[in-house]
């Protein structure tokens, strides 16, 4: 049996538009072809916090399911905060990235409050950024992925981005040619499609941190020969998957 | 009335001509046409029927339920104007109407029913007030271009506000079913609906939470339980406290080519030509809106006898040169329409055959090969859930061109896990990379990816001839998978749906 790693699903219920389960089913797959145990728990609002939390993932939602989720976010806060600060690593696409902001200004002005645990703010706009992305990296490489949202996002200085987008009118808010932002272990970003299996590399990112914080390494001793050539097997459909998507129209 | 409004059956007319000689083959161009030269084309000709507008729309179902509504008021003997050519934008009416009106200008129909994506229904109210609307269900879907699901729900919304008679929503979907607040006062409101037995089989949108989770352990507290197996589990979505809505006509009952309908505390069972269970409910609420268009039927009949036996014919709005005998013809259908019993429209209802890409069984090369569209998560489900992988060898054909809907996210909230005894022969279509990368993560495995879909579909086809095959596609590969096809076997050459 390999060593086990909590991950949470934040809010799947709610918080769960555009495929973001493809990340958890990602990170899930891959943990266990490294020879890992993993151990996924849908975190509602109202369900008991688990005791334990090695990696948390949340998605893009609605109006209608931000408004679900918010009162039991706010009361959540300060624990995300707390494993925020501590290293735990998050990936918060879309809605969720926003909410992980300093606050969110709608487009009649009025303000609502993010938790704070990314230091950069969105306002709401008529007109949204929808396409086909890639933004670089240099950690990652190119990160290949769909945007889709109205809300631009605004980063405090210093606060590092994702990514770089090549153009205007794409990425965080159309203007600076950012996408995304870093914050300790804590990605937030647009980018969906879903993210993780096309950018593998950030899901390892993820799984890496994750397990360097539990066990001390991430160590590979319990995977099997079957199951590094699966992972090979897999990578090398993602790279194909990522040359046509890279080369599609927006 | 305007020179151009003359005209305008000529000119559309010529231009359709034109195009088809051309080979433009789009049947969207003679409406763009007439929308710029004559804009009120649609309300005038639309206008003149008698038992006016049946709007169809929502995001899956459409096409089916069109056709379904369609022939069950052409088999109960009313005269149906349709667009069965699926082209489902506003143009695309106006082009169907140009093939069917007469140079004057009139449309020899007594109701159009008329299938309407989300988006172009609300440009369609703005022109053409409806008399029914029809509107079947919310699903993610081409969020791409509409942005979230709760702005679909607003669209269709408009459609509910516009609506002069009857709207019939979908008791199960909460998006649909509270379009009932926005309906104006006199307009009446029926609902379709599931028992409580069957709902499992019919997800809402809400219920697809996610697709993970179902084989990874579970943590030991309570809040696991939306994560997994979300197909099985749709209560989630819905508040239990909730008073279910009284139904017209419930779907109660459901099997391989048949159906039971609970109509008026009755239950009534039929075989059924169409493919899919989903396709079940869609025939519940095409009977819904069907008995509003009866229930409606005497009044429309004595009115057309008091226009007509008083010299006019304001009803129909006609010439009154031959209004008399034409009414006639019509009152007599209308009466005998009006005595439509709840036999006789289930009747009509098991009558109905399937439209394209929607269980269409294929001869080729001695196989009986099922052709899926596919084009949301639901659908895709759904269709996966309705036709076991068993004994068939599986295709998938994944494009994203504009009409496909360019995010591939979709993908990831479709459960293939069905697939991963038989595995699935071919991946194909421009994004049959992501398509691939899906299914591995499934644990499904696939035996060949090809992105050239007629290479593909050549390799597929030879392979195993005579066993069953199924092929999923999205709507663009659905073109392609078809003209292929027909150079080797019997492809009817359907309208094309959405």
């Amino acid at each position: 049996m390999g060593k086990t790693i909590d991950v949470m699903s934040l809010y799947p219920k709610d918080m769960n538009i555009y495929g973001d389960s493809g990340n958890v089913l990602t990170v899930t797959r891959r943990l266990a072809l490294y020879g890992y145990e993993p151990r996924v728990t849908a975190y509602n609002q109202g369900d008991a916090w688990p005791a334990h939390v090695d990696m948390i993932l949340g998605g893009g939602g609605q109006d209608t399911g931000q408004k679900k989720i918010i009162d039991d976010f706010f009361r959540r806060a300060d624990l995300l905060r707390t494993l925020a600060a501590d290293g735990v690593p998050m990936l918060m696409i879309c809605g969720m990235y926003q909410l992980f902001g300093e606050y969110f200004e709608t487009v009649d002005g009025t303000k609502l409050d993010g938790i704070g645990v990314i230091q950069a703010h969105t306002v709401g706009r008529d007109v949204r950024m929808i396409g086909n992305l890639v933004e670089h990296s240099d950690e990652f490489g190119d990160i290949i992925g769909y945007e889709n949202h109205s809300g631009q996002t605004f980063l405090r200085a210093g606060v590092e981005p994702l990514g770089h987008v090549d153009q205007d009118g794409r990425g965080n808010n159309g203007e600076d040619h950012t996408e995304g932002a870093r914050m300790n272990n804590v990605i937030g970003t647009y980018m969906h499609g879903s993210l993780l299996p096309k950018n593998p590399a950030i899901a390892d990112y993820l799984i890496r941190v994750a397990a360097e914080r539990r066990y001390g390494e991430f160590g590979t001793a319990d995977q099997t020969a079957d199951q590094r050539e699966e992972l090979a097997r897999i990578d090398a459909i993602a790279d194909k998957a990522r040359a046509v998507a890279a080369a599609r129209p927006r | 009335m305007a020179w151009n409004s003359f005209a305008t059956p000529a000119i559309g007319k010529a231009v359709r001509w034109a195009s088809r000689a051309l080979h433009h083959g789009g049947s969207a161009l003679p409406g763009r046409v007439i929308e710029t030269i004559d804009p009120r084309f649609l309300a005038r000709t639309l206008g003149t029927l008698p038992l006016g507008v049946v709007l169809v729309s929502g995001t899956n179902g459409k096409t089916t339920t069109t056709r379904m509504v369609a022939s069950m008021l052409a088999d109960l003997g009313l005269k149906v104007f349709t667009n069965p050519t699926g082209s489902n934008f506003t143009r695309g009416v106006a082009s169907a109407l140009l093939e069917q009106v007469s140079m004057t200008g009139r449309l020899d129909a007594d109701i159009a029913v008329l299938e309407l994506d989300e988006a172009y229904a609300v440009h369609f109210v703005r022109q053409v007030k409806p008399r029914y609307a029809l509107l079947l269900n919310v699903m993610r879907d081409q969020l791409d271009r509409f942005g979230e699901i709760d702005n679909t729900a607003r669209l269709l919304g408009h459609v509910a506000e516009a609506t002069t008679g009857t709207v019939v929503l979908n008791r199960e979907d909460p998006r649909i079913a509270g379009l009932a607040a926005l309906t104006p006062q006199h307009t009446q409101v029926r609902y379709f609906g599931l028992s409580d037995d069957l709902k499992r089989f019919f997800p809402s949108d809400d219920d697809m939470a996610t697709t993970v989770s179902v084989e990874s352990e579970e943590s030991g507290n309570d809040g696991t339980g939306a994560a997994s197996l979300p197909a099985e589990n749709p209560g989630d979505g819905r508040d239990p406290n909730a008073i279910e809505l009284p139904a017209d006509v419930t779907l109660t009952a459901v099997g391989d080519h048949k159906a039971t309908f609970r109509i008026d505390g009755g239950d009534h069972a039929t075989d059924v030509r169409l493919e899919g269970v989903y396709n079940l409910y869609n025939a519940a609420a095409a009977l819904a809106v069907v008995r509003a268009v009866v229930a409606d039927a005497p009044h429309d009949a004595a009115r057309d006898a008091a226009a007509t036996t008083g010299g006019e014919t304001a009803v129909r709005g006609q010439s009154t040169s031959n209004g008399k005998k034409a009414s006639d013809g019509f009152r007599a259908r209308l009466e005998r329409f009006a005595q439509s019993d709840t036999d006789a429209l289930v009747r009509a209802a098991s009558r109905v055959t399937p439209a394209f890409g929607r269980g269409e069984v294929i001869d080729v090369l001695g196989s009986p090969t099922e052709l899926l569209l596919v084009k949301n998560p639901m659908g895709f489900r759904l269709s996966l859930a309705s036709f076991p992988p068993d004994d068939a060898d599986t295709m998938i054909v994944i494009n994203d061109e504009y009409a496909d809907g360019r995010d591939m996210s979709w993908l990831w909230d479709v459960d293939f896990t069905s697939l991963r005894a038989g595995g699935v022969a071919m991946v194909s279509g421009v994004r049959a990379w992501d398509m691939a990368l899906r299914l591995n993560y499934d644990q499904v495995p696939v035996d060949k990816t090809d992105t050239d879909i007629e290479s593909a579909l050549n390799l597929f086809v030879h392979t195993n001839q005579g066993r069953r095959k199924h092929i999923y596609c999205t709507y663009t590969a659905m073109l392609t998978v078809r003209a292929a096809l027909a150079r080797i076997a019997d492809v009817a050459d359907a309208g094309v749906g959405k």
